[in-house]
């Protein structure tokens, strides 16, 4: 075999190789109900659930509670299919949790609680003013 | 109302030289298109025509440039443009960064780059200038249209910079006094307020321009049929263009790691790879443009990665601008509704490259030799596929978003999201064609100056790799590398490093400078990767601890935080810790101030003394005088660092900036730089005696007398006497009216006098009796009553756990290494573009 064609070969295997690795590492958005059927599958997968804080008739957010040593945090998420999830999160509580209007949380169920490692919050931002 | 004139000379000047230049583009184009179809040189008519065409070009674009920035600099606030990106608290070289914060001013800026090259272009290179300008004035009439602002029908092209506020934003206002000006902008965003806002981003899009010299020649190659010919005047500002992105890039990166919390260099951010990837082609077609100057193969190769260079850039563009990044950046800009005509732009440029290679591709000359395993240019070209490689591992991801749209525009359903750990995702990938490219750059050097065999290269590399093995297993022992990979990494660094180094000395014996480029770049990137494996493979977080989440939910997790309280000492990672106090920077004060020596005022930007302001025995302000704060927003957290081996210790400084233009808090951090390492420290949450989570005591109400002392939360307070204030913040009063303070003086921790002020307010009858917070002694206290008999006041006393802050503090090995990498890599940039712009000026005057 010529040298040139076993390097294209070489080359197109690190290719596939790449996109099997980054379809196998890809995160998806998924819904509470599917993120516990993956955990119950086996899966260990961190997944993306996207969602808005739990809150009462008059607008306040509820459920949400920093711990005593003020390291983690925990509040209740409810999904786009209005599920609602208590969710922990093992990091400070980011300071603008409360006025998000959208929080996308990423990790998996352990047992039946939701453990997240990094949270992404959208926040209602001044960055396009439209009045002023 | 403030009544002022609107400026509108100004604006309608600036739309006009836009709508010039972009006309002047378009002519340009066509007549040296014409030109170069009948291929003219320097003195043809239509060649004359277009040049003429497009120095009108470049100068209406500089004329737009200055306009904006007059508009921008004189604080006109009746311009959209300067209302939305500037203020009058910014400093003067904030002022120019506010050019580029919007997309017009940077695609202003792009295109002032473009328009310079090619002006620099026109003078040096007369062969290529018909066709080559072309290209240039193409590329110049989309980049000119991004800013155009006309609206046709239904299709808006481009959006203005030059609009006014009026006709950007509806507000009643308008309806009552159309020419109304704000008084202030809303200004440059306070977390892009940093000296790096200013050299970045022209920096970048001065690399950006770069990129389309190689293409416009090898276009013009193609176009003209002349397939060698062109890669001469490439090469050199393919090198350039090569060290500018580069070098724009690693100050993007030193910027992230200085002020943003996710306690790195790189986050693997759509916007950073955007970057990354043509950067990393842009490299790879140097190379292979390198061995075909040498020996002629690869021609192929390099007209296909100098076309892919340029079409990333426009992609890069296009994932960062249209919007369609969305929730997967920080650090995109918002949409303007460009996105059609950006991908018309990428689009137009796709097909022109195709088709123009596709055309006379079978006419290409080709060398039908294999390369040697022997030869420089097999390891060349192995390098300049690594690259490559590197460069697609990296576009997958990043290009999530737009396959889920694409997906998504034939009606499917596509949720790919990036990876969980983005980080340790790339990485993972990356230091493997690391090393490959460290073990190719050491090797390759040997092939490159001599011709070798089997035999000869053997003993050639046997010194080298002896000398960077012992190197190496004397690193390994002393900073105890243990896991396997960055075994690797340190070997492959390290041997980069010796034979690069070795060839260097060779060359600096026979007194070849000139040609030392590449060997002093490669030790550069050797360095960098290296100083990647420490800092980031032996990063270390010292502020560690177990914790239990909730009383649900039991399990130890580790926790990357520790929480201080103010002044209460604690022992972490070799350190004892001391939370001193919340501080502020103010105008004319050096160091920072302590925040309750200071009172609020109406306005945030100033704020009065309570207690006379001294640093070092000067005084700077004494009480009730007025200060200024240029970025209220900004608090700092004293922190103490005491080592327990040495007893040494130091003070960072971390900031949080309540961000209202991001509606977020952004945190950042303050570096102590030792020669070994960087100990990076930040305050991840801090206190807020305001919100809904703080417990409040039951308030004690306590009856004082005049020069009395009592005790507020365990301090000692003293009540000196009540006074009348004809001045209450956000209240208007009345001569029925009446406002009383009462003066408290407490006695802090470490001898401190801090001052309370507790208001007792009569407004049209009614009494307000606003309670006083101070954060330091974690109390706020509220004048109850007035007993005007005796003198004496009644307090309300709530108390509180201490302020506390939550820190994280990361320690980064060797980081240092990486920079002085990146500097070397510069260097050897430098010297290599030198040396083949003195090749191509030296052919140019022999062929005229």
């Amino acid at each position: 075999m010529k040298k040139s064609s076993l390097i294209g070969l070489v080359v197109i295997a690190i290719a596939i190789a790449i996109i099997v690795s980054t379809a196998g590492d890809a995160s998806s958005y998924v819904s509470f109900d599917e993120a516990k059927t993956l955990a119950a599958a086996g899966g260990d997968r961190s997944i993306h659930v996207v969602g808005e804080l739990k809150k009462d008739a008059a607008g306040n957010v509820v459920g949400l509670k920093p711990s005593a040593d003020k390291l983690s945090v925990e509040f209740i998420l409810i999904d786009d299919q209005q599920k609602e999830q208590k969710v922990y999160l093992n990091q400070p509580m980011p300071s603008d949790l409360l006025k998000s209007d959208k929080v996308v949380i990423i990790g998996g169920y352990h047992e039946e609680q939701f453990v997240a490692d990094k949270v992404l919050l959208k926040c209602p931002s001044k960055y396009e003013e439209k009045s002023l | 109302m403030i009544l002022s004139t609107i400026h509108t000379g100004i604006g309608n000047l600036g739309h006009l030289l836009v709508i010039i230049s972009f006309v002047a583009a378009i002519a340009s184009a066509m007549s040296y298109g014409r030109a170069s179809h009948l291929n003219e040189i320097s003195t043809g008519s239509w060649l004359k025509m277009g040049r003429g065409l497009f120095w009108l070009h470049g100068l209406a674009v500089l004329g737009t440039v200055i306009t904006l920035f007059v508009i921008i600099y004189n604080n006109y606030f009746e311009y959209h443009y300067a209302w939305s990106h500037s203020s009058v608290n910014l400093a003067v070289h904030y002022i120019i960064a506010c050019f580029w914060e919007g997309q017009e001013g940077s695609f202003l800026i792009w295109s002032f780059w473009n328009a310079l090259l090619g002006f620099i272009l026109i003078q040096t290179n007369k062969k290529w200038e018909a066709p080559v300008m072309t290209v240039f004035a193409a590329v110049q009439i989309f980049l000119t249209s991004m800013i155009l602002g006309v609206v046709l029908g239904d299709i808006k092209i481009g959006s203005s910079p030059f609009l006014l506020l009026r006709d950007v934003i509806s507000d009643p206002i308008f309806l009552i006094n159309p020419d109304f000006v704000p008084e202030d902008g809303t200004g440059l965003n306070p977390l892009l307020q940093n000296y790096w806002m200013v050299i970045h981003p022209p920096m970048t899009f001065l690399g950006f321009a770069c990129t389309l010299i190689p293409f416009s020649f090898c276009i013009a190659g193609l176009w003209k049929k002349d397939y060698k010919d062109w890669v001469r005047p490439a090469l050199p500002w393919t090198i350039f263009g090569g060290v500018i992105l580069g070098t724009a890039i690693i100050m993007g990166a030193y910027w992230a790691y200085e002020t943003l919390n996710f306690g790195g260099y790189w986050n693997w951010d759509p916007v950073e790879n955007a970057v990354y990837i043509p950067w990393l082609i842009m490299i790879a077609s140097m190379h292979t443009m390198i061995i075909f100057r040498k020996n002629n193969t690869a021609l192929k190769t390099s007209i296909v990665l100098v076309i892919s260079t340029f079409i990333l850039v426009l992609y890069a563009t296009f994932l960062v601008r249209s919007g369609i990044l969305g929730n997967t950046s920080v650090h995109s800009f918002t949409d303007l509704g460009l996105s059609g005509q950006l991908l018309i732009y990428l689009l137009f440029f796709v097909g022109v490259s195709i088709f123009m290679a596709a055309r006379v591709w079978k006419h290409i000359p080709t060398s039908e030799k294999e390369a040697s395993a022997y030869s420089r240019e097999f390891w060349i070209f192995m390098g300049a596929l690594t690259l490559c490689l590197m460069a697609f591992q990296v576009l997958v991801p990043t290009s999530f978003p737009v396959m889920n749209s694409i997906v998504e525009l034939f009606g499917g359903l596509s949720s790919l999201a990036p990876p969980a750990n983005q980080v340790a995702f790339y990485s993972e990938w990356q230091v493997w064609f690391g090393i490959g490219l460290a073990l190719l750059s050491g090797t390759g050097q040997f092939f490159f100056w001599k011709k070798m065999d089997k035999s000869k290269i053997i003993t050639a590399i046997t010194g080298p790799v002896v000398v960077s093995l012992l190197i190496s297993a004397l690193i390994f022992s002393v900073a105890k590398v243990n896991k396997p990979v960055y075994i690797l990494v340190l070997v492959a660094g390290v041997y980069s490093i010796v034979s690069n180094g070795k060839i260097l000395f060779d060359l600096l014996q026979s007194k070849s400078y000139k040609l030392t480029g590449g060997s002093i770049a490669h030790m550069g990137i050797a360095m960098m990767l290296i100083g990647i494996m420490f800092s980031e493979g032996y990063s270390r977080v010292i502020s560690k601890n177990t914790t239990t989440i909730s009383r649900d939910f039991t399990e130890e997790q580790n926790s990357n935080n520790v929480v201080l309280f103010l002044n209460d000492k604690k022992i972490m990672g070799g350190y004892e810790l001391l939370y001193k106090r919340e501080a502020m920077e103010a105008r004319g004060v050096p160091g920072y101030i302590k925040k309750s020596y200071l009172n609020d005022t109406e306005d945030a930007h100033y704020k009065t003394a309570n207690v006379p302001i001294v640093v070092k025995d000067q005084t700077y302000a004494q009480p009730g005088d007025t200060l200024y704060f240029r970025n209220p927003e900004n608090t700092y957290h004293e922190i103490q660092y005491t080592s327990l081996r040495s007893g040494r210790s130091f003070t960072l400084y971390p900031r949080t900036q309540v961000n209202e233009q991001m509606g977020q808090t952004i945190v950042s951090p303050d570096i102590k730089k030792q020669w070994n390492r960087d100990l990076y420290t930040f305050v991840a949450l801090q206190s807020d005696f305001d919100d809904e989570f703080t417990e409040w005591e039951k308030e004690k109400m306590q009856v004082i007398q005049p020069g009395e002392q009592f005790f507020i939360n365990d301090y000692v307070a003293i009540f000196q006497g009540l006074e009348r204030i004809d001045k209450v913040n956000f209240v208007t009063l009345d001569p029925d009216d009446a406002a009383v303070k009462a003066n408290i003086l407490v006695y802090g921790d470490d001898g401190d006098t801090l001052k309370m002020e507790p208001k007792f307010i009569i407004k049209d009858n009614n009494v307000a009796k606003p309670p006083e917070l101070n954060q330091e002694i974690a109390s706020r206290i509220t004048l109850e009553e007035i007993n005007p008999e005796d003198g004496s006041i009644g307090l309300g006393i709530e108390t509180t756990q201490k302020d506390w802050i939550v820190l994280q503090a990361i320690e980064k090995p060797h980081i240092n290494v990486l920079w002085i990498g990146t500097l070397v890599m510069i260097l050897g940039f430098i010297i290599a573009t030198r040396r083949r712009y003195v090749e191509f000026v030296k052919m140019r005057d022999k062929g005229v």
